[in-house]
């Protein structure tokens, strides 16, 4: 990943600089070489106890704290109002926080936004570009915001639009297209200034099952050209299928953050509370199962760790050849889960859920 | 940003203003000369005779400097206030609120929108009032001068306008109670000297008297008030105005939340 960040740091320049002779050249390269040894020890993103209370008194975050590295492809996954899209709003100067900072590529939002701004690109959850505009029109607007000259602009547009199928609706108002085109207008806009971190608000919500197809396909080639990526979503699947780490954000406090393997195989297990008949003196050893012995005042429980595909009939028997008669059981609650089954359901009730997953 | 970027950011909101009300001209540059022509051909054609003289000149001659100012101050306000304002209610304030344009600049480019548009609408109505009067221009530094200041002061009252607003009824409230009075009461069809004196000094207090006596002047050489302490106050009135709206975008007041 870092020498392609490399790579794209040196065209960067290379366009701005390609009058200077060639003397100038070693020196450049050493800088660039600094730069990317730079990027790499700083983090991409950094919050640092960021909290949001609203003016209706509602407390939105809770003092979250998060760091996502650069080239990484992280995915912040949530219940709806869990405090995806407040964190998404102050990240982008959207949203005021009410404590804690914010750092992109080492520059602070609020005392060095002009450079911060300028590696961030942000594709937000609602339409929100000008409904009277041409396609092109938007796209161009928009890399003059950011002080591109007018032919980079129209360039940088043209690039984009073709890599996102839109091209052939540059002439278009942007009233005029459908869901699904309007989503990628708004990716296409996010990277006509070419940010280094990109933020997506639940990009593919209400996208159809191709077209979803398509922007991941998108989203990974700007990811594996050194395009640091946030995206946040309620399907699992998505977060699977593209991204490498995650956090879980539920009532506005993170409640996971782990790569996507380990939060699978966490997923993956289910730990059972066996409340035993006799008092234990020590913990029983089963084959594959991890146990660990709970004493409670009311009694002793052995709390055990099944793996999907595992049979309890397992437990059972092993406990059985040391004599350990079983009363009773239960499943131990287990909020990840609980979350990750109030989020389907929430997906079903929108009926944005695709029958993609 | 670089100064070569503010530059191309400022020049891209300026652009896209003017694209916005070129684009469409049927509502925001066709209607006033309707209006103003209107008023050229009653006022000026059918009743002016009747009136006879105003300050020494024909009721046509009077009314036209007058006709052009009070254009140039609705066209400058409501350009910016609907434009800012329906920015803000379609979001896309967000392209620019994200980006790392600077507020000066933005405010800046807006208002700047709003004062080619009062002065392209100036000029349309200009040239329209030549088929009903014979133009003079007395003084032309003042002339400029004064119709440059009125339309800067006039589209930042309209940015803040939209600022402020949190629906359609926000944006037409203002020049619906407090700028169409001002203006027609503004010494705009008739010299203050008709008044009671109790009026004269009531009138006195109203700003658009100072900007269309101020461009008057400019035009036949008459006026009812001081022009030097017309253009201090139009000057006065901006500079606050911007302080104001300057101050409103650094909070991010309506806009950020």
């Amino acid at each position: 990943m870092g020498a392609m960040g490399s790579h794209r740091l040196r065209t960067k320049e290379g366009a701005h600089q390609s009058h200077k002779p060639d003397s100038t050249r070693s020196s450049r390269s050493l800088r660039s070489l600094r730069m990317t040894i730079w990027k790499a020890m700083t983090p991409a993103l950094k919050i640092t106890s960021l909290s949001k209370t609203y003016d209706n008194g509602f407390e939105a975050l809770k003092g979250i704290s998060l760091e996502v590295q650069p080239g990484d492809f992280f995915a912040l996954l949530g219940p709806n109002g869990a405090g995806k899209s407040t964190s998404i709003g102050i990240i982008c100067s959207l949203v005021r926080k009410s404590g804690g900072s914010v750092e992109i590529f080492g520059r602070n939002i609020d005392t060095d936004f002009s450079i911060a701004k300028q590696d961030l690109g942000v594709v937000p959850q609602e339409f929100n570009f000008n409904q009277f505009e041409k396609v092109q029109d938007i796209l161009i607007t928009q890399a003059g915001y950011f002080g591109l000259p007018r032919e980079v602009a129209a360039e940088r547009a043209e690039k984009y639009l073709r890599l996102l199928g839109l091209w052939e609706k540059r002439d278009s108002v942007s009233r005029m297209l459908s869901g699904g085109m309007k989503r990628r207008l708004m990716i296409a806009r996010a990277m006509v200034h070419e940010p280094k971190l990109l933020i997506l608000d639940e990009p593919t919500a209400g996208v159809d099952i191709e077209l979803r197809r398509s922007m991941w396909e998108f989203l990974r080639q700007i990811n594996a050209e050194g395009t640091t990526i946030i995206l946040t979503t309620h399907y699992l699947e998505e977060a699977e299928s593209l991204c490498r780490n995650i956090a879980i954000i539920d009532r506005g406090e993170i409640v996971q953050n782990t790569s996507i393997r380990q939060l699978l195989t966490q997923l993956n297990k289910e730990v059972f509370l066996l409340d035993v008949a006799d008092e234990l003196q020590e913990c029983p050893q089963i084959d594959g199962f991890p146990t660990r012995l709970v004493v409670e005042e009311g009694g002793n429980s052995l709390e055990v760790e099944v793996v999907k595909g595992q049979s309890l009939n397992d437990v059972f028997a092993a406990l059985d050849k040391q004599g350990i008669a079983i009363q009773s059981m239960r499943n131990k609650a287990n909020r990840l889960e609980e979350m990750f089954v109030s989020m389907t359901n929430n997906d079903t009730e929108n009926g944005t859920e695709g029958g993609d997953s | 940003m670089t100064a070569a970027q503010k530059w191309i950011a400022f020049r891209t909101i300026l652009t896209r203003e003017i694209r916005r009300f070129t684009r469409i001209w049927l509502q925001t540059l066709l209607p006033p000369a309707i209006t103003i022509s209107l008023y050229f051909i009653i006022f000026g054609t059918l009743i002016g005779p009747r009136i006879g003289e105003m300050a020494g000149f024909s009721y046509m001659e009077f009314v036209v400097p007058g006709l052009i100012m009070m254009s140039v101050i609705t066209n400058s306000y409501s350009n910016v206030v609907s434009s800012f304002f329906s920015t803000k209610y379609q979001r896309s304030v967000e392209e620019m609120l994200v980006s790392p344009v600077p507020n000066y600049i933005i405010l800046l480019g807006f208002s700047l929108g709003g004062v080619v548009r009062g002065l392209m609408v100036g000029t349309i109505v200009t040239l329209l009032s030549l088929f009903f009067t014979d133009l003079k221009v007395t003084h032309l530094g003042v002339t400029i001068g004064i119709v440059l200041c009125t339309s800067v002061m006039f589209s930042l009252a309209g940015f803040i306008n939209a600022v402020f607003a949190r629906n359609f009824d926000d944006i037409s409230i203002i020049p619906t109670f407090v700028l169409t009075p001002l203006t027609y009461l503004g010494g705009v069809f008739y010299s203050i000297s008709l008044l009671p004196e109790f009026w004269q000094g009531v009138s006195m207090a109203n700003p658009v008297l100072y900007m269309v006596n101020a461009f008057r002047y400019g035009l036949l050489g008459v006026s009812d008030i001081n022009v030097t302490w017309a253009f201090a106050m139009v000057i006065l009135f901006a500079v606050a105005l911007f302080a104001i709206a300057l101050h409103q975008l650094e909070k991010g007041s309506r806009l950020r939340s």
